[in-house]
């Protein structure tokens, strides 16, 4: 993994830890809003936020980042793409989906994001929109009823965005 | 001043009442995740401006269009309901919402092509009452559900919101409203199937100090979705259910755990507290009573393990979300080590039904150890997709053929997976059964949170257990050895299986695993983690056999054991497969058979699919 260097605002980070009053059953909550800022938690940022809710230290912080499915310690693409491999979308095909999808944007042995930073490629466990199996969400948005032939075509249009 | 709370009520449901009239004819247009992402959004500003052009002279010439929360129907998106003229249109687009409108709203005339066809008869039902999905189901917990405008605290009042919170403290008698519970025979619908008056008991023992009640909205059960519909459609139900346990345990603070992946969820919630805070059903001196009762939202951040109630205990507190021993009770010592009362979404909501109807309504429903309805996330291989409610002494049977309207595409049922990762399949024989917690337990399922995905002939039941075992190894917290391990070796064998590299001691030391993960794991999740091994071992061995002994999957589904190729006499060199492909593996010159080169191919399929000659061969 690439180290990544991203200036860290710590005042801001400051901001978010005075408004939840340096709360240690707060941290969760905490991290949720410094990711809002940065789309991943910065190392800078975990280390800063050990240091300054008494009883925690940055290892406690990096254990409960590295805990939850949602925290990420690299950074996301600019269009992230969450497959839904949830059992009703599974049934219907979502393995396919997601091999088209690595084939496609070249992701492959761990590598969740392009190199270009345009693509970040994310498996989520349910959506809870079986009724549109299979699913995917890029930046929000619900694809419905994908297929390895949608989900190319919706990749490339998205390419051909980024370079006009 | 006791009489006065029940009257205030009464007059805030008639002036509710009132402005429900006020709209005139009320278009509800389904606004949930499912409808959403087939342009809802669209529809319902269609709906809007053209509600708008109407000349109004007295209110009932009004046109109101009202988003609603899910409808159910998710399979037949986007929903249009229009209760004043008993009509259910499916599958609208904006550019479908005039027709509607000039036709149907204006002169009355349906608009025929736009109803719901039953995939059995072909009928088109005309009526909303006359599809069967909706027919065949009992209402209760998402009774209002798709009925309301979720974001208005009115329209909930207009459909009895915070009657049976003012009635419980009314009547100011803590002991009976648990007495009540208890007496429906409500179980625990979040999976466990616990019995939620004696839970509440076990709480309320400790009155006195600080207590908790806790909402566990962390649904995190591949396939279901149930309780994200309660929260999105009807928050105050779930509110008014938490202020009820509450009164009843004596506690004055609670939190909702909602798991993060449910963005609108959070949204309507928050917004539901706020509202209802302001008009003094939740907060501080509730409806002018010395009961007091502040909630709080506390988003997970994606962790499975943590619907395991210590898990989520040790969440809220900002920790990793691991199971704690349960050697101490968290009725005794639970959040922040005070006595917590914690329940599932769906078990809150069923409490202000069963305080207004009475015990007994409840109880009139269901089975001898089951009472009342269950809701369920109806999804995979079934015609109709969606979320259902059903007294639990309905079968399998029903559920699948008449509310779900059979197999898709005409193929034949297989399997149905109930209870998703923690629970077990069922299969044919097992069709005419109930939805009893304990009658599914023997066979090896459960009732679990709801999830019931239908399996057909083309799903591979091996790969389903390898899917499984494959999410919970990944949720596995890793805390305890018997899971980590455990589940780790077991997802092992499967995957040498479906490669077509088992052997059949493999499945001796998958068996025996199995018990020992079940056995010594510390918390639910590894308690139940081989039951999808488990239940498929014994309903299916024989596919397994056949991955192990002649290296086939029977279903076609399994890549390792399977190849697409061309047949070089029916290819007819179109080329379509060639376009279809993703990833360019297929190669030929026009009019000449086309060939696959087999390193490239990822078997996804896409050319069989389009293939209009079958020269596609699956071996």
């Amino acid at each position: 993994m690439t180290k990544c260097t991203v200036k860290v605002d710590f005042e801001k980070i400051n901001e978010i830890l005075k408004s939840y009053n340096y709360e240690k059953s707060s941290l969760i909550t905490i991290l949720q809003k410094v990711q809002e800022i940065y789309k991943f938690l910065p190392e800078d940022a975990i280390t800063y936020i050990g240091e300054h809710i008494e009883g925690l230290s940055p290892a406690t912080v990096y254990g409960v980042a590295t805990f939850y499915a949602q925290f990420s310690l690299e950074p996301k693409g600019k269009y992230e793409i969450k497959v839904c491999d949830g059992t009703a979308c599974h049934v219907r095909g979502s393995s396919a989906v997601l091999t088209a999808i690595k084939e496609k944007l070249n992701l492959e042995n761990g590598k969740y994001t392009t190199s270009d930073g345009l693509f970040s490629l994310e498996i989520v466990n349910c959506l809870g929109a079986c009724a549109l199996a299979p699913a995917i969400v890029i930046n929000g948005k619900v694809h419905a009823k994908m297929t390895p032939e949608a989900v190319s075509v919706i990749i490339d249009t998205l390419t051909k965005n980024e370079s006009e | 001043m006791m009489n006065l709370l029940e009257t205030n009520i009464k007059k805030e449901q008639e002036k509710a009442q009132e402005y429900i009239k006020k709209q005139g004819l009320r278009v509800l247009v389904c606004a949930g995740t499912g409808c959403l992402a087939c342009g809802a959004r669209e529809v319902i500003e269609k709906f809007q401006e053209l509600g708008a052009s109407v000349n109004v002279m007295t209110d009932e010439d009004k046109v109101t269009t009202v988003p609603t929360g899910c409808h159910g129907f998710c399979e037949q998106g986007v929903l249009v309901s229009i209760p004043d003229l008993n009509t259910t249109y499916v599958k609208v687009k904006a550019e479908d919402v005039e027709e509607i409108f000039n036709s149907h709203i204006k002169e009355g005339k349906p608009v025929e092509r736009l109803l719901y066809v039953d995939p059995a008869t072909g009928k088109k039902a005309l009526h909303t009452n006359d599809i069967n999905f909706y027919a065949k189901q009992t209402r209760a917990a998402l009774a209002n559900c798709g009925k309301i405008n979720p974001e208005s605290l009115e329209e909930a009042l207009a459909v009895r919101a915070y009657e049976a919170l003012a009635k419980v403290l009314t009547e100011n008698e803590p002991d009976k409203v648990i007495d009540e519970v208890e007496h429906s025979g409500l179980r625990g619908r979040g999976g466990g199937g616990f019995p939620t008056g004696k839970k509440w008991r076990s709480v309320a023992r400790y009155k006195g100090g600080k207590s908790y009640v806790i909402c566990n909205g962390d649904e995190g059960d591949p396939g279901a979705f149930m309780d994200r519909s309660v929260m999105e459609d009807d928050p105050h139900k779930l509110l008014e259910g938490m202020a009820i346990a509450a009164f009843a345990i004596g506690a004055d603070e609670g939190y909702i755990y909602v798991r993060a992946e449910y963005p609108l969820a959070i949204e309507r919630l928050k917004l539901a507290i706020k509202e209802a805070t302001e008009r003094h059903f939740l907060g501080d001196n509730i409806m002018g009573t010395d009961f007091s009762f502040k909630i709080h939202i506390k988003e997970g951040a994606g962790a499975f393990v943590c619907g395991e109630s210590s898990a989520l205990i040790a969440s809220i507190e900002g920790e990793r979300g691991m199971p704690r021993p349960k050697n101490i009770h968290m009725a005794e010592k639970g959040l922040f080590k005070r006595p917590t009362l914690l329940n599932n979404v769906e078990t809150f909501a069923n409490i202000p039904l069963i305080i207004l109807n009475g015990a007994e309504w409840f109880s009139s429903m269901g089975t001898a150890s089951s009472k009342g309805t269950k809701t369920f996330a109806l999804t995979g291989e079934v015609n109709n997709n969606g979320l259902i409610e059903i007294p639990m002494n309905t079968t399998l049977r029903e559920i699948i053929f008449d509310i779900g309207g059979g197999i898709r595409n005409g193929k034949k049922f297989k399997a149905v997976q109930l209870g998703g990762p923690s629970g077990g399949c069922l299969t044919e024989k097992h069709l005419d059964m109930p939805m009893d917690y304990d009658m599914l337990k023997k066979e090896g399922a459960m009732v679990g949170s709801g999830g019931l995905v239908v399996m057909n002939e083309d799903t591979c039941i091996v790969e389903v257990a390898r899917f499984f075992m494959n999410f919970t190894q990944h949720e596995s917290c890793g805390k305890c050895t018997p899971c980590r391990e455990g589940t780790k070796n077991m997802l092992a064998i499967l995957n040498k299986i479906v490669e077509g590299r088992g052997t059949m001691e493999d499945l001796d030391t998958l068996e025996e695993l199995a018990e020992v993960v079940k056995e010594s794991s510390l918390c639910g999740l590894g308690k139940s983690a081989p039951n999808p091994v488990l239940s498929t071992l014994k309903y299916f061995r024989d596919e397994y056999i056949a991955h192990i002994r002649d290296k086939k999957c029977p279903a076609g589904v399994c890549t390792a054991l399977t190849t697409y190729t061309i047949n070089q006499e029916k290819c007819k060199g179109c080329s379509k497969c060639a376009r279809n492909c993703p990833v360019g593996a297929i190669d030929g010159v026009i009019k000449s058979p086309y060939k696959i080169d087999q390193s490239k191919c990822i078997k996804c399929g896409a050319c069989m699919k389009g293939c209009a000659f079958g020269a596609i061969e699956l071996s």
